[in-house]
């Protein structure tokens, strides 16, 4: 094992300027992940060739993988940094932003995008107000197992970094949020505006944008099955479809 | 008068409780985070939220679980709060069901509930191990519907720096510091939450994110908030090492059967599959037959210190304990731990379901932050109107969840953190909503200097940060502080070392003025705001250690062996409320105890008057030569409805 690691990182010094790559040679440390390597570099922030240089700059905050905050590019494939450990990456080690949102500076990019998606497809239960209204309706463990690993989505933006139909010239909503609307249509009272998220989706951006290309649920992080989610929503958007046609 | 709003600082469960509330009732509220909201702390809070629903038909009530906080904070909670949060927490339970948390079920279809430490009840409701994700969520999807019809507006990316305080030290707004382009601004509010979180950064690696540094608490502090209790640092004991970060393993999965061991010869060297179970030591189940690996976590984390240092029996002779989960099914582990063995395979490549856990204590909560008030009802619940609730010492300024001092005493329970965040957020609004309404002026109407004074003094600071051009690169510096802190002001304190430590605090005191900014860019730059931060860290761990210093006796986090009291093992707790109504009826009959039992309670009386008492600290500016510090002064605690007696759990 060698005594250094080599990061060859993408930096990108303004929203407007062009990327560059830029080289860091590090001492190796047995159990470190990608984070923690990128915290060592800004203790001594020089380059390979030995010259001084601004930290590189990146987005975190959990590291335990439940906030979806460091998602970037790990050797050609997305992934969040604090889980990437450096023992089960080849070397050298490279790193790029997100390509499918506009970079703000080195590893960080702009993601409310997909914010302003789980907006279009009304992620939320309506509720009558905060007060004490007594207890919930109650739910079989089954559909709790189903809702719970859709609900455990971080908006981190693996699955559409991922999906080839989801380009920064497009709008499509891509599975995240397609996968919530799933989750919020199979919800007592989030049901009740099932109609108007099916008004969304039906929409250009919506499930008709989705190509099949199922990359997304391979990248998900959590595992979450959304591939179904976007078959799901795809039989519910056709029966609405129908029952459009009937009603005319 | 003008259109007032209310300032919401930090996005985690708290903040978003509060927003929420607030626009429920009608108010515009702005919340400002430095990121994101879906992305805040809380969502690393794992095994979940505690309420005497009673479910399980235990007979668990809401002053059950009242009397178990007490009692699990070493009664230095004021009593009345803790009161009104336990006998809400069954309602904020429902309510966290109806917007949409896919809680765990019980066959049924009722919310299931399981077993935390500190209490013998099922307490807890959960989502799978990501209650805090789950919980999160929920609230942040109710406050993007607000957002949408524009009742809460949204500055992600922005850094609270300070308050802006009108000529009568009235909190009239904010100055914010934009992450993105730099600008340094003050916004106007009528009245401004700190819901910021905890200051586990002051300690380097602990179980806390990286926004965790206690910065806009201590700016509160520096601008003369008094900060309440800051010794008391809670002390997980359950963490997966790493380097960036202490990874939290949760007391849930003691609550769902796991157990602590080690091998019972030192250094053994086996497998710990191959240690036959005579040959190991479950030494919570031994010390503690009736709470067993669920005792609360100051004790669990004391034991587990005392295993490792004392006995030397820790994992290959190292600081790590076993939290064994292997005789479960991997179905039952998946269904109800799912979450949080992910991320021990993850992060260690070891299969918790086949291989017991390596595990050791870390630096995970605040008890102590900033002071904040309350108004009580005669019934010893709390007043909802009232203005007084949560603010701080500066009027117009309030505090909510881990920022503040309350509810937690000396020790908080495992799954009252996120009852705690969810129920200040909601339980203070409608007193906000008065202060602001009588308020004898809005902020909008304030002078505008009031607000360019505060921005010019906060981008004075920015840019003399940014010409700081010395040797010292803050981020080795922080690493520094922190190793003081772990190494000195953790779960064993010692006066000796608590001293050196304060002087090696203000050794790096005078180091932060020789940092280096390493990158004076104006876009997107977190060098400068981390160099502030640093200050700010460096003041809080002087709050930290002086309190650690000054208090000299052992209450729940605060462990000082000096001053331990040596409860006798035979004492019962029950015995000390006779000793007492003797006392108060002017009747003692000392020969009717166990002489050591006499002096044991005589030795506990007389400590409580003493110490049973809130830490205050209050910033004094420095004089001439010196740098400004702590200044610290003791403050009753409400002990009305429980009084304080021994705790015992085994």
């Amino acid at each position: 094992m060698s005594d250094t690691v080599t990061f060859k990182i993408k930096r990108q010094n303004t929203a407007e300027s062009s990327p560059y790559w830029e080289n860091f040679v590090i001492p190796y440390i047995p159990n470190s992940n990608v984070i923690s390597c990128l915290m060592d570099i800004r203790t001594k922030p020089e380059n390979s060739k030995g010259e001084k240089v601004a930290p590189v700059v990146w987005d975190s905050n959990c590291l335990e993988e439940v906030c979806g905050s460091c998602t970037m590019v790990i050797n050609g494939k997305v992934h969040q940094a604090c889980s990437a450990l450096i023992d089960k990456l080849e070397k050298p080690i490279t790193l790029e932003p997100m390509s499918k949102f506009p970079v703000i500076r080195d590893l960080i990019v702009d993601r409310s995008r997909m914010f302003e998606a789980l907006k279009k497809v009304q992620a939320w239960v309506t509720a009558d107000g905060y007060h004490d209204l007594g207890p919930g309706d109650r739910e079989s463990q089954s559909i709790q197992e189903v809702a719970y690993k859709l609900s455990e989505c971080m908006t981190c933006g693996c699955c559409v970094e991922a999906c080839p139909q989801y380009t920064q010239k497009n709008n499509f909503l891509g599975a995240a949020a397609i996968s919530q609307a799933r989750l919020f249509n199979m919800h007592h009272t989030g049901k009740n505006i099932t109609d108007q998220r099916l008004d969304t989706l039906m929409q250009e951006g919506g499930i008709s944008d989705c190509g099949n290309a199922q990359n997304c649920v391979e990248v998900c992080p959590k595992s979450i099955p959304l591939t179904e989610s976007i078959a799901e929503i795809g039989r519910q958007v056709s029966g609405k479809i129908w029952r459009n046609i009937f009603k005319a | 008068m003008s259109k007032q709003r209310v300032i919401v600082v930090g996005g985690g469960l708290a903040g978003l409780a509060a927003a929420m509330k607030i626009a429920e009732l009608g108010m515009s509220v702005l919340l400002v985070s430095f990121q994101p909201v879906k992305r805040s702390h809380s969502v690393c809070a794992q095994g979940g939220i505690n309420g005497a629903v009673n479910i399980k038909g235990e007979g668990d009530s809401p002053d059950i679980h009242f009397y178990d906080t007490v009692k699990g904070g070493d009664f230095l909670a004021n009593q009345p709060l803790c009161k009104d949060m336990c006998h809400h927490a069954p309602y904020i339970i429902n309510l966290m069901d109806r917007l949409g948390v896919t809680f765990n079920r019980t066959p049924e279809g009722n919310l299931d509930f399981r077993r935390f430490g500190g209490t013998l009840y099922h307490r807890t409701a959960f989502a799978g191990a990501t209650t805090g994700q789950q919980l999160l969520y929920a609230l942040d999807e109710q406050v993007r519907h607000f957002e949408v019809q524009g009742i809460v507006e949204k500055m992600e990316w922005h850094e609270y720096l300070g308050a802006v305080l009108n000529n009568d030290g009235r909190c009239v707004g904010a100055v914010i510091h934009n992450l993105r382009t730099g600008e340094i601004m003050a916004l106007k509010g009528d009245a401004v939450i700190l819901a910021t979180g905890g200051p586990g950064l002051v300690y380097g690696r602990s179980t806390n994110s990286m926004v965790c540094t206690g910065t806009a608490t201590t700016s509160a502090y520096l601008q003369g908030a008094k900060y309440g209790n800051g010794e008391f640092i809670q002390i997980h004991p359950s963490a997966i090492p790493g380097r960036d970060k202490l990874r939290l393993m949760s007391e849930s999965a003691r609550g769902e059967g796991g157990r602590i061991w080690v091998p019972r010869k030192a250094g053994d060297s086996r497998s710990p599959k191959d240690i036959p179970e005579k040959e190991r030591f479950y030494f919570l189940e031994e010390r503690y037959p009736l709470y067993g690996n669920l005792v609360p976590r100051d004790v669990g984390a004391r034991e587990i210190y005392d295993i490792c240092v004392n006995e030397g029996l820790g994992v290959k002779g190292e600081m790590k304990v076993y939290l064994d989960l292997t005789h479960h099914t991997p179905e039952f582990l998946n269904r109800r731990l799912g979450g949080i063995l992910e991320i021990y395979e993850k992060f260690t490549g070891v299969d918790p379901r086949v291989e017991p856990m390596e595990i050791f204590p870390a630096v995970h909560y605040s008890m102590g932050g900033i002071w904040t008030d309350y108004t009580p009802t005669s019934d010893g619940l709390i007043d909802y109107q009232s203005p007084n609730n949560q603010m701080t010492s500066i009027t117009g300024l309030y505090a909510a969840g881990e920022a503040d001092y309350q509810y937690h005493g000396g020790n908080r329970l495992g799954a009252n953190s996120l009852l705690s965040c969810i129920y200040t957020g909601l339980m203070m609004s409608p007193g906000v909503i008065n202060y602001v309404k009588n308020l004898p002026e809005a902020a909008e109407d304030h002078p505008q200097k009031v607000f360019d004074d505060a921005s010019r003094q906060w981008q004075e600071r920015f840019s003399d940060i940014n010409k700081m051009n010395g040797s010292e690169n803050p981020y080795s510096l922080h690493r520094e502080l922190a190793e003081q802190m772990i190494t000195n002001v953790l779960i064993v304190r010692q006066n000796s070392k608590l001293e050196a430590t304060l002087d090696k605090i203000n050794e790096f005191e005078s180091r932060w003025k020789n940092i280096t900014c390493l990158d004076t860019t104006d876009w997107s730059n977190p060098v400068p705001s981390f160099i502030n931060q640093l200050w700010n860290m460096i003041q809080l761990s002087k709050v930290i250690t002086k309190g650690a210093l000054m208090r000299d006796e052992f209450r729940g986090s605060h462990y000082k062996p000096e001053f331990d009291l040596k409860q006798p093992d035979d004492f019962q707790p029950e015995t000390y409320l006779e000793f007492e109504k003797q006392k108060a009826d002017g009747n003692l009959n000392e020969s009717a105890f166990d002489q050591q039992h006499l002096a044991y309670m005589k030795r506990f009386a007389e400590n409580n008057e003493k110490w049973l008492k809130t830490t205050i600290a209050e910033y004094k500016n420095g004089t001439s030569g010196s740098e400004g510090g702590p200044e610290i002064s003791y403050e009753d605690v409400d002990t009305s409805l429980i009084s304080p007696r021994p705790r015992k759990y085994n």
